[in-house]
């Protein structure tokens, strides 16, 4: 039998990899552009089939409150919002990370600062994997391109989250998660039982057994040279997530002369640039990162090598240019080009761009 | 192939779920879709749009510079998009919704008078559908037998009877489209 597709949005597709995954919980707060996340839900009613408790919050800083909880038992849980949403959960992102809580936050970015526009943008890049939230603490950062990307990525992003004991988040923007693709969904698997929790996360509150004393799971120590040590594993961690789990794309690279770095939509429009680019003989690459922490910039570095400029294009002012300008070590020269407050630039501007910017 | 289409009107139109149903039946021919919609606080009377790409091969952008077929249903649509087809490519725009009609000398131009059909018949819903088959008979994007297949898949069982109907109209569109 032919695999079964299905056509629908980007955020529809995180709600049915979501159940289908064997999610215990989402806690939102409704906010344009990802409002279909919470609404599918409701629609699918998961609590009737997988046992998922689907939740709509009283704010944003309650529901990621509420994921705290239920990351700390050790279940699957999860909260989705839109940037300024997503802003108000940074005191609670900051609270699972300095706790090693594995859960998954959803992004789908919109036009700031501020209230901004609800139109798609990736303004949040430096939030995202800079910090946000108060303390030294990392992410680990998905950056999905594609429908089927948005309903893969919700399990990538448990896994990874689970194996790390870290939080992690999926940051898409608007173009995403409107936009209505081909996707083939993943099995559904049960949610794991009480045995199966406890024995996944022998760190987890689910009461104290007789073997052992309470498990208590904080974030804060009085005695500043145990935060200390606490504060150097969390960098261990992320060191060995920085070695391990980068994940990238490469386009038409090996003969390229000219790279372009794009992530999420941007990495889609800048596609098709390149190949308008290539129809006029300009041999440029595209390199993608699909995790925005760990940064691939070992692949950039290498990449600059062999080119003579990159363009990265980016729905902010210039964000990731930095990471990329560090990764090559200003070798050769890196430019920005990108559209603010919800605009999204079309191919040709890319192209224009590339000409202007970088071959000059 | 590939088909790289924009749908323009007004908001209540049709002019999304249009989209949803051409994205819809390439799916059911097994070919790579996107149906990227021009969002905002968009209300019935507003403006609304949607970029529809139909291929064989994996697409790489949902946002496009240029169109190989616009359907313009309003005025400001036409004023938006009209110089967004790629030459030599196909303008459809509805005589209702256009005072000013397009001038361009490099593409194709037809009219389709929809809103006029479905007032007549007394099928106004159906305009849409209309329109989408005025575009099927210039660019067979998919096959007739994919749109009703996509319609009995996407409409509730409750609304099948009403597959007929939109039928007729795909073969009304056909048969009423005409050069400029």
């Amino acid at each position: 039998m032919a695999e079964e597709v299905v056509l629908m949005k980007g955020n529809e597709a995180i709600a049915h990899a979501a159940i289908r995954f064997g999610v215990d919980g989402y806690f939102g707060y409704p906010i344009t552009p990802q409002s279909e996340i919470l609404e599918t839900l409701a629609d699918e009613k998961p609590w009737e089939t997988t046992g998922m408790v689907v939740l709509q919050a009283e704010s944003e800083v309650a529901a990621i409150n509420m994921v705290y909880g239920g990351a700390a038992s050790g279940k699957m849980v999860m909260t989705s919002s839109s940037s300024p949403g997503v802003s108000l959960k940074q005191e609670g992102i900051s609270y699972i990370a300095g706790a090693e809580l594995p859960c998954l936050i959803v992004n789908v970015m919109r036009g700031g600062p501020g209230l901004g526009t609800i139109q798609p943008s990736q303004a949040d890049y430096f939030q995202t994997v800079k910090g946000g939230g108060h303390g030294d603490y990392r992410l680990i950062a998905l950056a999905p391109a594609s429908v089927q990307e948005m309903a893969d990525f919700v399990g990538l992003a448990f896994d990874l989250a689970f194996k790390y004991r870290n939080p992690a988040i999926i940051l898409a923007d608007g173009v995403i998660g409107q936009m209505m693709e081909k996707v083939v969904l993943p099995e559904q698997r049960p949610r794991l039982t009480n045995e199966e929790v406890m024995a996944r996360c022998p760190w987890a509150t689910f009461g104290k057994l007789k073997h052992r004393g309470p498990n208590i799971v904080t974030s804060l120590e009085l005695d500043p040279a145990e935060m200390e040590k606490r504060n150097i594993h969390l960098q261990q961690k992320y060191a060995e997530i920085e070695e391990k789990e980068v994940r990238y794309e490469e386009i038409h690279c090996d003969d390229a002369e000219y790279l372009i770095v794009a992530f999420g939509s941007c990495a889609r429009i800048a596609q098709k640039a390149m190949e308008e680019a290539r129809a006029e003989g300009i041999k440029v690459g595209l390199l993608r990162p699909i995790t925005l922490w760990p940064f691939p910039s070992k692949a950039i570095a290498e990449r600059s090598r062999q080119v003579k400029g990159i363009l990265t294009v980016e729905l902010n002012a210039g964000q990731m240019v930095e990471d990329v300008r560090l990764a090559v070590e200003c070798k050769v020269p890196v430019e920005y080009f990108g559209r603010l407050g919800g605009i999204v630039p079309d191919p040709d501007e890319v192209v224009t761009a590339l000409k202007e910017k970088i071959i000059k | 192939m590939k088909q790289e289409i924009i749908i323009a009107g007004f908001g209540g139109q049709g002019v999304l779920s249009m989209g949803k149903i051409l994205a819809y039946s390439g799916l059911m021919e097994n070919k790579e879709v996107t149906w990227m919609p021009a969002y905002g606080p968009e209300q019935r009377g507003g403006t609304a749009n949607v970029t529809v790409i139909v291929s064989d091969e994996r697409i790489s952008s949902p946002i496009l510079s240029q169109y190989d077929t616009a359907i313009i249903l309003n005025q400001p649509s036409l004023a938006k998009f009209e110089n967004k087809v790629k030459p030599g490519g196909i303008l459809i725009y509805d005589g209702y919704g256009i005072i000013e009609p397009p001038t361009r000398k490099d593409i194709q131009i037809y009219r389709i008078d929809a809103m006029d059909a479905a007032n007549e018949r007394g099928i106004a819903k159906t305009f849409n559908m209309i329109v989408l088959g005025g575009l099927l008979k210039l660019r067979p994007v998919v096959a007739i037998e994919s749109v009703l297949k996509a319609l009995r898949k996407t409409l509730p069982e409750r609304h099948h009877h009403l597959i007929p109907v939109n039928e007729e109209a795909i073969h009304i569109g056909m048969e009423i489209i005409k050069p400029q």
